[in-house]
């Protein structure tokens, strides 16, 4: 053809860029297609594509939408694991005088693709699925403020995440660490897609998360039941809260500076190169300021997990609940004035870098008051060590060990030391699996019967934890001893032998959480079978305290028959300790969102958007954009989103909830 | 707990016998005092973790539910003289905790220079500081010796307990400069100088390796450091100057090309203006000096005349250095001497400025 | 436990805990909170472009600096444009508020008129100077002034597209709630804007200029 033409038409893509000459890659593809067509056609065969359509994709129910967010966020799980996995291999065999079997252009996409999966496309989606799902039952609303835009948020993330998914079989990815830094990322060092996957997949899951967290803040804020004070929510609702504040304040930035940096890319700006007055360490600072935020968006609706757990399960009111809050907001605070202690050896001078390293370390104060306060929740209570809580302890003692690591890499004079090494790979691992991950399990375990009406299967639920946790220790406690050897990060090979049964004990330690993880897809298809033992008619399988415990499981499409009134931080608690009697008459017709297609057309046109800028095809890069336009306009003239539930089908629901509960007592 | 105990024993066995814990049991005096100060910080706070995790553990099992012998006050949610400790106690730490870092952090800033050789050996009055100025090439490390006219690539060399500062910067992209057993990191950074001071204390030969990722050839970028003693030095010095070998602009200019896990490599004479002309980026003859630069931007640009003078400005945004891909898209040249000689101690430089930077020849046919 | 958790004393007879005779909420009552907050958030990407232009605004790379080539009478006449947009839009709003559909229509062509010459002469400006070899390319300050000035300009494109939308969804609709609520957050919208830009003057042209 024509290369002109060729060119116009498909941009830089090629039959080269199809990379068919990597076997790895080639057998993860027949693996994924295979498995994709089993998926595709057990759909078809059970007809559920009219199900799925309906009731699912293009829902704008809460709930729905935050399973959809945990679902996703399990499947990208996968493969950011099978990256880690891939990763402690090449570093185990890379570590015993040979060359491991990754080349540096294969195994410098996969730490990459490994942080940005795990933290955009795993812990992101964990946390907001969670927040979508329990949220709003929390506060007693019917849904949250703007239903479509939350139906919009989530397709746009998981375009994001599509996009993420094509550089593995068309092109490649970023070659450069999680965070891209200039110069590296610059055109002249990486001329390649990869870092245009990474620019623009974050972009457009990054209009998902800002638009989802100014939904929540507004939730929040407008959609309380009558009753609920500021200081009467409960504590997950204001890590809610906090975290989505910072989103709201956090998100932008990275969006600014990865235009800035796709400005360079595409238009040959100076905004961080080395030419013509560019500045790399502009982007460095920019980036962390939102990047420390991140940190407290995942880690901060894991505290109101167990917050809420620890609550649950010992039976007691939480202890402390108004220093709780006040250490939330603290933390929120504190959040955006601790960026530096990310780059300290850059250079800045001694009394910047103390000034950085003493506000993280006072972090630490509101955050040990935290643990003190589940410390203390846990004191005179009886304590029931269902999933949840048992994920809630080995939180407690894995956090403190990784927030003590945490408080070592702030002082400065430490950190010139363990800067870049293993160490900090094992710290920011102890927090984020040690706090997020086992905070999400938790959350998990805590809310599934809220979400589908039946409990998870507590075997495997008890396998995974153990292999999750034995895991963790194998596979991280070797990170820090390998810190104190002086070996860094993002090697591919390590010349020296005496690292290498450290190595070889952290890739054990990674194949345990395999099982973890292994264990949990078998806990969620075990418990699907055995759903109808496992069923939990009540709504309060475990004598919860929280309002999302006083509707049925899984609650209707309208939450609450009547909008609860709130006279106490445990509300729930407290209208079962008064005698309250659920309301049999008297239903009103209740007005509830419709549903639309179009949120998740426009993630379509966005990814097709998105695919068109990374390959140069400007042509469907322009009319992705202009045809996604299109469709937001022609939506703002559609007048009727909404319509109300008829107070018969209201009273139909209710009255089968009745007959189940006298039928269970 | 007994066997908790003898794993933890165990552990520390194995980190301070069965491997090199560098970090742990370095061997230059900064090095000492970062590790003490990472050991106090740990010291101050085990004075908080364990009583929590202790606490954690006793009250996971004694309020178990089975234990129904255990008080049970599920309304209890509140303690005045609790929450002033659980806030008190950890306030205290940071503070202690703060002020320690406050005077570490200056202390050992890798900008000042030492003021001691080593715990209870001030630095002699007449001792000059070793200088060795470094370059982060993609993916080497270059060392130049000022004071000695001699240059290394992959290899450095240091007499023992003098103090050694290091002029650091990268060529391309960012690295990090580390010699665990030394000093603390400092980054790498193009068109930037960083500086470290250090010293060894002992003599042996220790590991050196950049800890910020550059590149495909990132995992080979490490090198040796030889601390020796002052005869030995002198010896080692006679040798790469017996040894031969010049770098020159042109040398580092190839030298710069990117290769990976190069072999160490001598050079008995240097150009000692090169490393001013790497930190600056003009190496290559022809491309204007960052400082000069910078010196005409704060004096205001040179306007409109200078919009089309980018030919000696380009560095590194159409191709990665080193890759023989120079060009420039502004055909236009304009003599501009007049004004770089009223940029302060530049005026060496301007003759260099018209001469086109190297095109080879089939990048200039596609031009 | 302490009074501020608890309304109820234990014991006490049993408490509202419902509330029975409920109305539908009108819908959209988030909005303008909503719409604030993003606002806000857009603010923050302005705010790392000042900052941006704050760091690298004096890297000229021996190119042209802002007195070179900044021409102050136009980017007065520009201003002047968008504060004359803003004020008419206040005017739109009144009738607005007066449920005066025609009027409506015309100060809001009014407003777009003027948003429209704003972002004509900001082209012309941008024409102007990439015309002499002024792009963006030339070095980290153009780039820097190119990139908020043109966030702006985008800023200001959108609005008006939305205006577009809007005056025609009240010409079909007239002004019912649905669409009085969106001519309020534009108008949010396009003050932000009007605050950015007196922003961008400041900071960008006049100072550029005094330099």
């Amino acid at each position: 053809m024509n290369p002109t033409l060729q060119h116009a038409i498909f941009g830089r893509l090629s039959l080269d860029s199809i990379p068919y000459h990597e076997p790895i890659l080639v057998g993860t593809f027949v693996g994924v297609a295979i498995g994709g067509l089993v998926v595709l056609s057990a759909i078809t065969y059970f007809g559920a594509w009219g199900y799925l359509w309906k009731e699912w994709f293009t829902s704008v129910d809460h709930k729905r939408i935050g399973v959809m967010y945990i679902v996703l966020a399990i499947v990208m799980l996968l493969r950011g694991f099978a990256d880690a996995l891939m990763m402690r291999l090449q570093q185990a065999l890379g570590s015993d005088g040979g060359q491991g079997y990754l080349p540096a252009h294969h195994f410098d996409q996969i730490f990459t693709a490994h942080g940005v999966i795990m933290i955009f496309f795993v812990a992101m989606p964990l946390v907001t699925g969670l927040f979508n799902v329990v949220m709003p039952l929390q506060i007693g609303a019917r849904d949250v403020s703007f239903p479509f835009l939350n139906s919009f948020s989530f397709w746009m993330t998981v375009a994001g995440a599509v996009l993420t998914m094509i550089s593995l079989f068309v092109g490649e990815y970023a070659r450069t660490g999680w965070l891209s830094y200039p110069p590296l990322s610059e055109a002249a060092y990486s001329a390649d897609v990869g870092v245009d996957y990474y620019i623009w997949g974050l972009q457009i899951a990054g209009i998902g998360t800002l638009l989802s967290g100014i939904n929540m803040i507004c939730t929040i804020i407008k959609m309380r039941a009558p009753g609920m004070t500021l200081m009467r929510m409960p504590v997950f609702v204001w890590t809610t809260l906090c975290a989505n504040v910072l989103i709201v304040a956090a998100f932008p930035i990275l969006t600014a500076v990865l235009a800035l940096l796709a400005l360079d890319r595409y238009l040959g700006m100076n905004f961080f190169s080395n030419d013509f007055g560019g500045n790399p360490m502009m982007y460095v600072n920019l980036i962390w300021i939102w990047g420390h935020p991140e940190v407290y968006i995942l880690i901060l609706p894991a505290f109101g997990v167990f917050s809420e757990v620890t609550a649950t399960f010992t039976g007691k009111r939480l202890f402390g609940y108004t220093s709780m809050v006040y250490a939330t907001i603290v933390i929120t605070l504190l959040s955006y004035i601790v960026w530096l202690h990310h780059f300290f050896t850059m250079g800045s001078g001694a009394s910047v870098n103390s000034f950085f390293g003493i506000t993280t370390m006072i972090i630490s104060i509101p955050t040990g008051a935290k643990m003190f306060n589940w410390l203390f929740t846990m004191y005179r209570g009886r304590i029931r060590f269902e999933l949840p809580m048992m994920w809630t302890v080995a939180f407690m003692l894995t956090f403190v060990i990784g927030g003590m690591s945490g408080v070592m890499l702030a002082v400065p004079p430490a950190d010139f030391v363990l800067h870049n090494s293993l160490f900090l790979i094992a710290h920011f691992h102890n927090v984020i699996i040690g706090g997020v991950v086992f905070g999400m399990f938790a959350g998990i375990a805590y809310w599934f019967p809220k979400a589908f009406g039946f409990r998870l299967d507590p075997f495997w639920g008890k396998m995974s934890f153990w292999f999750w946790v034995v895991g963790f220790y194998f596979a991280f406690m070797p990170l820090y001893v390998l810190g104190f050897m002086g070996v860094t990060r993002r090697l591919r090979v390590i010349d020296d032998p005496t690292v290498h049964i450290w190595f070889v004990v952290a890739a054990f330690g990674a194949v345990l959480i395999l099982f973890g993880i292994l264990s949990f897809i078998v806990q969620i298809a075990v418990s699907i079978k055995n759903r109808e033992k496992l069923r939990d008619l009540t709504g309060d399988p475990w004598n919860g305290r929280t309002l999302e415990w006083s509707t049925s499981s899984p609650p209707p499409a309208y939450n609450f028959a009547f909008t609860p009134v709130v006279h106490d931080i445990d509300a729930w608690w407290d209208m079962k300790q008064h005698g309250y009697v659920r309301p049999l008459t008297g239903f009103k017709p209740i007005h509830m969102p419709k549903n639309t297609p179009v949120g998740l057309i426009l993630a379509v046109l966005a990814t097709a958007f998105g695919f068109g800028m990374i390959w140069h095809i400007w042509w469907l890069a322009i009319g992705g954009f202009a045809a996604a336009i299109a469709t937001g306009i022609a939506h703002t003239f559609n007048y009727h989103r909404d319509y109300y539930i008829p107070a018969d089908e209201v009273l139909r629901k209710e009255t089968e909830r009745t007959r189940l509960l006298s039928a269970k007592a | 707990m007994r066997r908790l105990r003898a794993i933890v024993l165990l552990l520390c066995l194995a980190l301070l016998g069965g491997c090199k814990a560098v970090v742990l049991d370095p061997s230059g005096d900064i090095a000492i005092q970062q590790r003490n100060a990472l050991l106090g910080s740990v010291g101050l706070m085990l004075l908080v973790i364990i009583p929590v995790m202790a606490l954690t553990v006793l009250f996971a099992w004694h309020y178990r539910q089975s234990n129904t012998s255990a008080r049970y006050e599920p309304e209890w949610d509140h303690s005045t003289q609790l929450e002033l400790v659980i806030w008190g106690f950890p306030l205290l730490i940071i503070i202690a905790l703060g002020a320690l870092t406050w005077m570490g952090t200056h202390l050992l800033d890798p900008y000042r220079p030492l003021d001691r050789i080593a715990a209870g050996k001030p630095l002699p009055a007449s001792a000059k500081p070793i200088e060795v100025e470094v370059v982060a090439l993609d993916w080497k490390w270059l060392f130049i010796y000022p004071q000695y006219g001699i240059a290394t690539l992959n290899e450095a060399a240091a007499p023992v307990d003098q103090q050694i500062v290091f002029r650091i910067t990268s060529s391309s992209v960012m690295n990090a400069f580390y010699i665990p057993a030394m000093a603390g990191m400092i980054y790498a950074m193009p068109g930037m100088e960083t500086q470290l001071h250090g010293v060894l204390n002992k003599t042996g030969t220790f590991e050196g390796l950049s800890t910020n990722f550059s590149g495909d050839g990132f995992a080979g970028m490490h090198f040796r450091v030889a601390s020796l003693s002052a005869a030995d030095f002198d010896k080692w010095v006679a040798k790469v100057k017996a040894d031969g070998g010049a770098l020159d602009r042109n040398t580092y200019l190839e030298l710069e090309r990117p290769s990976q896990n190069v072999p160490p490599r001598t050079f008995g004479t240097v150009d000692t203006s090169l490393f001013k002309l790497a930190v600056n980026q003009c190496v290559e003859p022809g491309k204007m000096c960052l400082d000069e630069m910078m010196a005409i931007d704060a004096k205001g640009g040179l306007g409109l005349a200078g919009i089309n003078n980018v030919m000696p400005l380009v560095y590194d945004k159409y191709a990665r250095r080193g890759s023989g891909q120079m060009r420039a898209y502004v055909a236009a040249l304009c003599q501009r001497s007049s004004t770089s000689e009223t940029a302060a101690g530049t005026a060496d430089l301007a003759h260099q400025i018209k001469a086109p930077v190297q095109l080879s020849p089939s990048q200039s046919a596609a031009e | 436990m302490s009074a501020l958790t608890h309304t109820i004393a234990p014991g006490s007879r049993t408490p509202t805990y419902y509330v029975a005779d409920e109305h539908a909420h009108a819908p959209g009552g988030s909005t303008y909170i909503g719409f604030w907050i993003y606002v806000m958030s857009d603010c923050l990407i302005f705010a790392s472009l000042f900052a941006t232009y704050g760091v690298l605004g004096g890297n000229y790379a021996a190119g042209p600096a802002p007195k070179d080539i900044f021409e102050l009478p136009i980017v007065a006449v520009n201003t002047t444009m968008l504060l004359l947009s803003s004020i008419t839009y206040g005017f739109a709003m009144l009738a607005m508020e007066r449920n005066k559909v025609s009027a409506t229509l015309g100060w809001l062509a009014v407003t777009a008129l003027f948003g429209a010459a704003f972002v004509g002469i900001e082209l012309h400006e941008f024409a102007g100077l990439i015309h002499e070899g002024a792009t963006p390319q030339r070095s980290a300050f153009l780039s820097s002034f190119f990139t908020l000035v043109g966030t702006h300009g985008l800023h200001v494109t959108s609005g008006l597209v939305w205006m577009v939308v809007l005056m025609a969804q009240v010409a079909s609709k007239g002004l019912v709630e649905a669409n009085k609520r969106r001519l309020l957050c534009l108008s949010m919208f396009w003050h932000f804007l009007d605050v950015v830009w007196i922003g961008v003057f400041t900071f960008v042209y006049l100072l550029g200029v005094l330099r």
